[in-house]
């Protein structure tokens, strides 16, 4: 690899009696520097963060002081989620009163099964006008924050475009609270 | 073997120069992922971030032309809440995470002890008889400081800190009329057969 010419070019021939220098290798050990090398490579490979972190983006509405100002969500169109303690989802269609609230509240989880969140939205958007449709997320107060990301984004995956986060109410949070408690774990 | 020599120095040389080293996180947080796949920028960014147990934290870049704004920051700050403290020092801090009154203790830790859970947060309680919370009054600080220039608001939530936490600092957006912020995530992949999967195949756009 890295070799010097040393002998000496020309035809000088050294006289007798004087004498020959020793002739000294010039190749060099590369084994140690390559074996740096490597670990240098693996350092770096595994210190090398190649996912950026991204950034969802998420725009407030003005709160409006005035009931008049409110926009106005379709009681036909709407699908309520709540989020619960332990990544529990519950939800309802249209509006909640004393006398459907058992039948009406249902349970959910944040799965892709039939189970789960998605195929609720999916079922809701497909079976209402695409301008009625309104889905109002509440989180509770026992909620994480990655629940309420992944509620944001089950929105942007199934091209819900309108959605609102809106605070839970007293008689939701109670509803909240008893179907867990009365849910087998 | 010389080949081999220089194809695992190249990618010795690659790997050194791709590499950026992370800042040593002071605040663990460990966010959730989304589907969003716009790279969070880095000019010009305020950051928020909610720790596990929902302590607030604030910091913003460390650019030339973020220099300036801290000096505003700070000299707003001492101006309004009447306190004095190093700006030297609150210039350098990599975030800042206690209440106003708490600012020069705060800032005489030194850096490398100023841990998440050691320290208390920006207070995001409503103040009594106010308006908003401490927090409300940092980020108006703040915003002023970014008035003409463009200020990137990021929020960086741990997966396990409440929703409570995350409300107040929206409530304390909100009351700045700052609408628009983003969500750092990490990236992941778009479920299958969604309706999100099925646009993306058609190869639309989606705006983000």
């Amino acid at each position: 690899m890295a070799e010097l010419d040393t002998s000496s070019g020309g035809g000088h021939k050294k006289g007798p009696g004087v004498k020959k220098a020793k002739k000294l290798s010039t190749r060099v050990d590369l084994t140690p520097m390559v074996d740096l090398g490597f670990l240098l490579i693996t350092f770096f490979i595994f210190t090398t963060t190649m996912s950026q972190p991204t950034a969802m983006k998420l725009f407030l509405p003005k709160d409006a002081d005035k009931p008049e100002d409110q926009n106005k969500a379709k009681e036909s169109g709407a699908l309520t989620i709540l989020l619960g303690k332990d990544n529990h989802v519950f939800y309802y269609e249209g509006m909640l009163d004393n006398s459907n609230a058992s039948s009406k509240f249902k349970s959910a989880n944040f799965g892709s099964g039939e189970d789960g969140i998605r195929a609720e939205i999916i079922k809701k958007k497909a079976s209402t006008n695409d301008n009625d449709f309104v889905v109002v997320i509440k989180p509770g107060a026992e909620c994480t924050y990655k629940n309420v990301v992944d509620a944001l984004d089950e929105m942007t995956v199934n091209g819900v475009k309108r959605y609102a986060l809106v605070d839970i109410t007293d008689v939701e949070s109670q509803l909240v609270k008893i179907t867990e408690a009365s849910a087998p774990k | 073997m010389t080949a081999m020599c220089d194809v695992a120095f190249l990618l010795l040389s690659f790997f050194i120069l791709t590499t950026k080293f992370k800042a040593p996180e002071a605040i663990a947080v460990q966010t959730p992922s989304s589907v969003a796949s716009k790279v969070a920028p880095d000019k010009d960014v305020v950051l928020v971030t909610i720790d596990p147990s929902g302590k607030v934290f604030l910091s913003i870049g460390e650019d030339k032309t973020d220099d300036g704004r801290k000096d505003l920051i700070a000299k707003s700050i001492m101006e309004n809440k009447k306190i004095t403290f190093d700006v030297a020092k609150f210039k350098k801090a990599h975030f800042w995470g206690c209440s106003f009154a708490q600012l020069p203790s705060y800032l005489s830790i030194p850096e490398e002890n100023r841990k998440g859970e050691t320290l208390q947060g920006i207070p995001t309680d409503t103040i009594k008889g106010g308006t908003g919370s401490e927090f409300t009054e940092w980020m108006r600080i703040i915003k002023d400081a970014y008035s003409g220039g463009k200020m990137n608001l990021l929020l960086k939530g741990d997966n396990t800190s409440k929703y409570p936490a995350f409300k107040s600092v929206i409530d304390a957006f909100k009351k700045n009329d700052l609408m628009k912020f983003q969500m750092v995530t990490n990236p992941e992949s778009i479920p299958v057969g969604t309706e999100l999967w099925k646009n993306n195949l058609k190869g639309e756009k989606r705006d983000e």
